[in-house]
């Protein structure tokens, strides 16, 4: 398992490089800088300006000294909010951003698993309809056109929910925003799970315990579940991936301070240390929950770990 | 000599015929099983009607896409002056703005596929041709390529280089080749172990041959399937970055452009999103019909 481990390591550490990397030679190769828009300032404001960021110096020299700052964990000043160093705008916006995905996650896998479970054990039936129809939908409707019909209903017809803001993660303003973000990796997992559900169910080892006399619940639970779950986990990355973009998206709708504002924020201002900051620390969190998704398969199906 | 290339040229020509005759049956074969499908079916005749819409609908309403009337700002659909779909916060008529959407929105999804398809093809299909080190090298930046916030980097991307709706094509086209890229590589890779391409090589046949009469017949089939699934998610990325205001620009629009500006104006006029909301799920839902009812229709065994 150690070994198994750490060749994933070493895969995941050159990649989050090449990722530093290209974005940050990609930002710099574009024409203009972070001080167009204002162009009122004199010329030697702007040189002193683009001084005190090191734009002045050449790219490769800056690369350097960046990677030198990042090693002692500093990401560099904003220079949108120019109050504020890049680590505290991450320090207010990361933890919205995980409990919301989390959330969302953890919502999506309880939801998936479960409709699919039981619509493949109801196959062809009218709750095997149902559910796939439910599934259908969430997977063609996309997030950024159920949470404004969401605020709509609940929000403003129904006056149930707070349409916007964070208000610390109060369980009322996560409501609407999980949902959103949830819906379309709860469509694609209960038809990962139906699928590989009747797959399992066809298996001999389930006929054998049928066989021997076990309740249908302890089929399931203690028999097939295990194998159910084999391909979910290799689809927790992609989850995982669908949900950091999502919430790039909701955290736009719903007003949420989360890290996909300073994301957005920090693009559209040529904000380079934020930008940097937050694709680094996306990409980080990406890379090691695949890892984590990794060595959970691996614990799961052990002839993973010998390849 | 010539007696002899003359009798292989004929022989050869021979077994084409024969061998198209079989491929042409495999396809009717396909055809059928596609035709029977009456979801598939119906899912191509509404994206048909969709995509005439686009072309047609700008001439059979009486306004165009870029008219202001400031008497009708925000009114609901109506059979009234002909706005049928409503018309937006600056009085502009929704009917002739949702299909100029469908038009950009279709196009985008056609073309960033089409970049998609060409990379992913040409880069699997050499990978799993030549095998061995290139192979496992150009699989590696793959999986490389495939850990990657790709769509942060799409972001980074137009915003950096100007909202140009070429390098939305190209961004999304230049990240969605990587799945495209695994299939055919796998294909390519067991085509390429079948003891008819082995038969082939072993009568004298060429590697362009090979490839033409074994090869490519087997990778279309999963590609056809791939391309149809993708075309969705490619409609799918454009919108998400329309919505966030970073793809196509006034005064052009798409579905994502008109459903992020209903999304502004949900509170005083929900059929802004609604409407461009529906034509894109009916849309999606099409597509994936079809690319589903192509699948068994291609491959009966996978069912």
């Amino acid at each position: 398992m150690f070994s198994f481990v750490s060749r994933r390591l070493a895969v995941a550490l050159p990649t989050l490089l090449v990722v530093i990397a290209g974005s940050f030679f990609l930002m710099r190769a574009a024409p203009g800088g972070p001080f167009d828009a204002d162009a009122q300032l004199e010329p030697e404001v702007i040189e002193n300006l683009r001084a005190a960021y090191d734009l002045d110096k050449p790219v490769t020299e800056q690369f350097m000294l960046y990677m030198a700052r990042l090693l002692r964990g500093d990401f560099g000043p904003s220079i949108t909010y120019a109050d504020y160093t890049v680590t505290e705008l991450l320090a207010i916006g990361l933890p919205v951003s995980v409990k919301l995905g989390l959330t969302a996650i953890v919502v999506a896998l309880l939801f998936g698993c479960l409709m699919g479970i039981i619509s493949a054990l109801n196959r062809n039936r009218w709750i095997d309809y149902v559910t796939m129809s439910i599934a259908m939908t969430g997977f063609a409707v996309p997030a950024f056109v159920v949470a404004p019909v969401l605020t709509l209903v609940f929000g403003l017809y129904l006056k149930l929910l707070p349409i916007s803001g964070w208000n610390d993660g109060a369980l009322q303003n996560m409501v609407l925003p999980v949902i959103a973000l949830a819906l379309p990796q709860i469509a694609i997992l209960s038809r990962l799970t139906r699928g590989s559900m009747l797959e399992v169910m066809r298996q001999n080892y389930i006929r054998t315990a049928r066989a021997k006399g076990l309740p249908e619940y302890k089929v399931v639970a203690g028999h097939a579940l295990k194998a159910v779950s084999l391909p979910l986990v290799s689809y927790l990355g992609p989850a995982i991936a669908g949900i950091m973009t999502g919430s790039v998206i909701i955290e736009q709708i719903f007003g949420l301070p989360g890290m996909g504002r300073y994301f957005i924020q920090g693009a559209l201002n040529r904000d380079y240390p934020l930008v940097m900051g937050t694709v680094i620390v996306y990409a980080t969190a990406i890379i090691l929950l695949n890892l984590l998704a990794d060595v959970i398969y691996g614990y799961l199906d052990p002839r993973v770990r010998r390849e | 000599m010539g007696f002899l290339t003359q009798r292989r040229d004929r022989q050869l020509a021979a077994m084409q015929a024969a061998g198209r005759t079989v491929g042409r049956s495999l396809w009717q074969d396909a055809t059928r099983r596609f035709l029977s499908n009456k979801v598939a079916v119906g899912s191509v005749i509404v994206l048909l009607l969709i995509s005439v819409m686009a072309v047609f609908a700008p001439l059979l309403s009486p306004h165009t896409m870029e008219d202001f009337y400031w008497e009708y700002i925000l009114v609901p659909p109506t059979l009234e002056n002909g706005h049928w779909f409503g018309t937006d916060s600056n009085g502009r008529d929704m009917f002739v703005r949702t299909f100029y959407g469908a038009r950009v929105s279709l196009t985008i999804g056609v073309m960033t596929t089409a970049v998609a398809l060409v990379i992913g093809v040409t880069w699997g299909s050499v990978a799993g041709f030549f095998g061995g080190k290139i192979d496992n090298f150009m699989m590696r930046i793959v999986d490389v390529l495939y850990a990657l916030p790709l769509l942060f980097f799409i972001i980074i991307l137009v915003t950096v280089f100007g909202r140009n709706i070429y390098l939305v094509f190209i961004g999304i086209g230049a990240v969605e080749w990587l799945t495209m890229s695994r299939i055919v590589r796998g294909q390519t890779l067991s085509v390429k172990q079948k003891e008819y391409v082995e038969a082939a090589r072993a009568i004298g046949l060429s590697n362009l041959v090979i490839v033409r009469r074994h090869v490519v017949p087997n990778i279309v089939g999963p590609v056809i399937v791939f391309v149809t699934l993708l075309i969705p998610t490619t409609i799918l990325v454009e919108s998400y970055l329309s919505f966030l205001g970073l793809g196509v620009q006034e005064p052009m629009t798409s579905w994502g452009t008109l459903i992020s500006q209903g999304a502004a104006n949900i509170d005083t006029g929900p059929w802004l999103l609604l409407i461009p909301g529906t034509f894109l799920a009916i849309t999606l839902f099409c597509f994936n019909f079809i690319g589903d009812g192509l699948r068994d229709a291609l491959d009966p065994e996978g069912r």
